[in-house]
């Protein structure tokens, strides 16, 4: 029996370091990618430059420190916050449906900004603050309300109260949208609630990095216990675990950082439904690989959209536009494929 | 050594209406018990009492002769499993990366599961004679694997005591006498095991106590020839019953309509 037990042991073992290989790969992917997107834009001419040209020309240089590589990282940022938010939210909902802007955090933000275009002058650092701010207001009413609800298990209760702020606050979008000057701040809101990354530099890099990048590094470190959140309570429970508090707490760490992002990049859909299911086709269910797996592959979705968006033409195309395009055409690709489970 | 031990054990959701009533009974180590009644009996609750999930409001729960509030979860975790058979799962799990969850008691927040985890889940599989679905989606299995399963990852945790909540319910002849046999053989390895049902016929079988349980009371507790009596179990359930007695063993049937009939 022991014999048996080492031998699959071993096995275990291999295969485990199989979808660490994955994992590995996927990361080297993005590293790759993110020094080749360094050499794509439109100056000094338009698509891929050679590193030469770059060198050679001390604007496109500074351009390229200055404007791109941050554009760049946030990006990167972005769509690694938005899927990983993604495989917490589907892993402690037990629904592989959710995604990040379900608890009325996409559409709070979308409220603050509007009102701090409308009424606080609209410039971009207060923009973001007051976004970030009805962002995590939006998640907090979410969960006040839940826990005044009497229907339904918490994890319903949670989802009915996401949706009901999301539709106070898009009212509150709406009636905003009604009060903007239609000729300067209208534009402006419907451009940010399209969602994309133009004007990025380095102090949004500073602003968004204390968030996010200690939240993940958490939620990294946990990923293992939180296949243990999809359990029952009372099987969790029996584990040793204490369900409430554990979803509580990843549930924050995984929401604030979408709300910063959010107040920097606005409304970008479908990432964070579309990626983790993505990552568990690759890598299986287990967050253990599933969670790394989706930091990457939204990294490189997000970093992908984004080069398009600020390449393709001569104008901005929002992000926002790109990021669902392609996100509702694989979803369509996979729900379609003859293969496919479905979204189980 | 006694292994579980409640004496006056009372609990309510809604206070002044209790769910369990002055529960009291004492279980030897290695001893199957269970808990028998209609639904609504309060067999649920009793077993998440047990688990420490729910607090007695009265009453005391001693685990091998220590009180259960003096446990820490993570202790209580190693000593007590939970197999329900209602678990949902909600994502593609491999069998084994279920079973393996576990191991979350022996392990830190920051943890993952090492080859020695490995080789316990790997134990845990065999136990319960499922090693060869290890790499089946949890979701693909029949009723009864996926109950087996099920006890495997609570075995995973190495626990003295074992809850299974309804472990019989849904499966067909073949599943039952899977799992009945595995009952049988943890029970050998000295694992106490304390399952609810609903069905008479499956306690005379494997257990070695039966607690009958009727609004939250406890009606008796002892053994499975001395509980299923025909007096008690029609004021139990409420319904007209017969007893059948063949090799020693007791057997309860309904009175089908037809029959009652007759005698009326």
């Amino acid at each position: 029996m022991k014999d048996l037990a080492s031998t699959q042991s071993k096995r275990i073992e291999v295969r485990s370091r199989v979808l660490l290989g994955k994992v590995a790969l996927f990361a080297l992917f993005v590293l790759l990618c993110t020094l080749l997107s360094l050499l794509v834009g439109r100056y000094p001419a338009p698509y891929v430059q050679s590193p030469q040209a770059i060198f050679s020309d001390p604007m496109a240089l500074n351009l390229v420190v200055n404007y791109r590589l941050p554009r760049i990282l946030l990006s990167l940022l972005l769509g690694a916050t938005l899927s990983a938010s993604g495989v917490v939210l589907q892993m402690i909902f037990r629904n592989p449906l959710v995604e990040p802007g379900f608890l009325g955090v996409s559409q709070g933000a979308a409220f603050g900004a509007s009102l701090a275009i409308i009424f606080l002058g609209g410039s971009l650092l207060t923009t973001e603050i007051v976004a970030a701010l009805f962002g995590i207001l939006g998640l907090f009413l979410s969960v006040f309300l839940a826990r005044r609800l009497r229907y339904g298990g918490w994890v319903l209760r949670l989802i009915l109260a996401g949706i009901a702020v999301s539709a106070l606050f898009s009212a509150g979008v709406g009636v905003l949208k009604y009060l903007a000057d239609p000729l300067k701040q209208l534009p402006e809101i419907t451009f940010w609630l399209l969602g994309g990354l133009w004007g990025s530099d380095w102090h949004q890099v500073i602003y968004v990095v204390p968030f996010v990048l200690p939240a993940l590094f958490i939620l990294y470190l946990i990923r293992w216990r939180l296949n243990i959140l999809t359990l029952d309570e009372s099987t969790a429970f029996s584990l040793g675990v204490r369900p409430g508090k554990e979803k509580m707490l990843v549930l924050a760490l995984s929401v604030i950082p979408v709300a910063v992002m959010v107040s920097v990049a606005g409304i970008v859909g479908w990432v964070g439904l579309i990626i983790p299911h993505i990552s568990r086709k690759l890598v299986g269910a287990n967050s253990q690989f599933s969670f790394p797996a989706s930091l990457f592959l939204g990294a490189l979705f997000c970093l992908f959209c984004d080069t398009i968006a600020r390449t393709l033409l001569w104008g901005e195309i929002p992000l926002g536009i790109l990021t669902s395009l392609i996100g509702a055409f694989i979803f369509l690709l996979i729900l379609t494929r003859p293969s496919s489970r479905g979204f189980v | 050594m006694s292994a579980l031990s409640l004496s006056e054990v009372s609990f309510s959701y809604i206070p002044g209406e209790p769910v369990i009533k002055d529960v009291s009974f004492s279980l030897e180590s290695g001893r199957i018990l269970a808990l028998l009644g209609p639904n609504g009996s309060g067999k649920t609750t009793l077993l998440h009492l047990i688990l420490g999930q729910l607090s007695p409001e009265k009453g005391k729960i001693e685990i091998f002769g220590r009180e259960i509030r003096s446990y820490s979860r993570s202790e209580l975790s190693k000593i007590i499993g939970l197999a329900r058979q209602e678990e949902r799962v909600a994502f593609e799990f491999t069998v084994l990366e279920y079973v393996l969850l576990g191991r979350a008691p022996y392990l830190g927040p920051l943890e993952a599961p090492g080859s020695e985890d490995y080789k316990m889940a790997v134990q845990a599989l065999e136990r319960t004679g499922t090693l060869h679905l290890q790499d089946r989606f949890l979701t693909s299995l029949s009723g009864g694997e996926k109950q087996l399963v099920i006890i495997a990852r609570a075995l995973a945790q190495m626990p003295g005591i074992l809850l299974l909540d309804e472990p019989l319910a849904h499966l067909d002849l073949k599943n039952q006498s899977m799992l009945l046999e595995v009952l049988e053989n943890l029970r050998e390895q000295g694992v106490t095991i304390i399952f609810s049902t609903h069905d008479p016929n499956s306690t005379s079988i494997v257990a070695d106590q039966v607690l009958l349980l009727r609004k939250g009371s406890s009606l008796q507790f002892g053994p499975p020839g001395d509980v299923l009596e025909k007096e008690k179990l029609q004021s139990t359930y409420g319904v007209p019953i017969r007893v059948l007695e063949t090799e020693g063993e007791r057997y309860v049937f309904p009175e089908n309509g037809r029959r009652r009939k007759r005698v009326v």
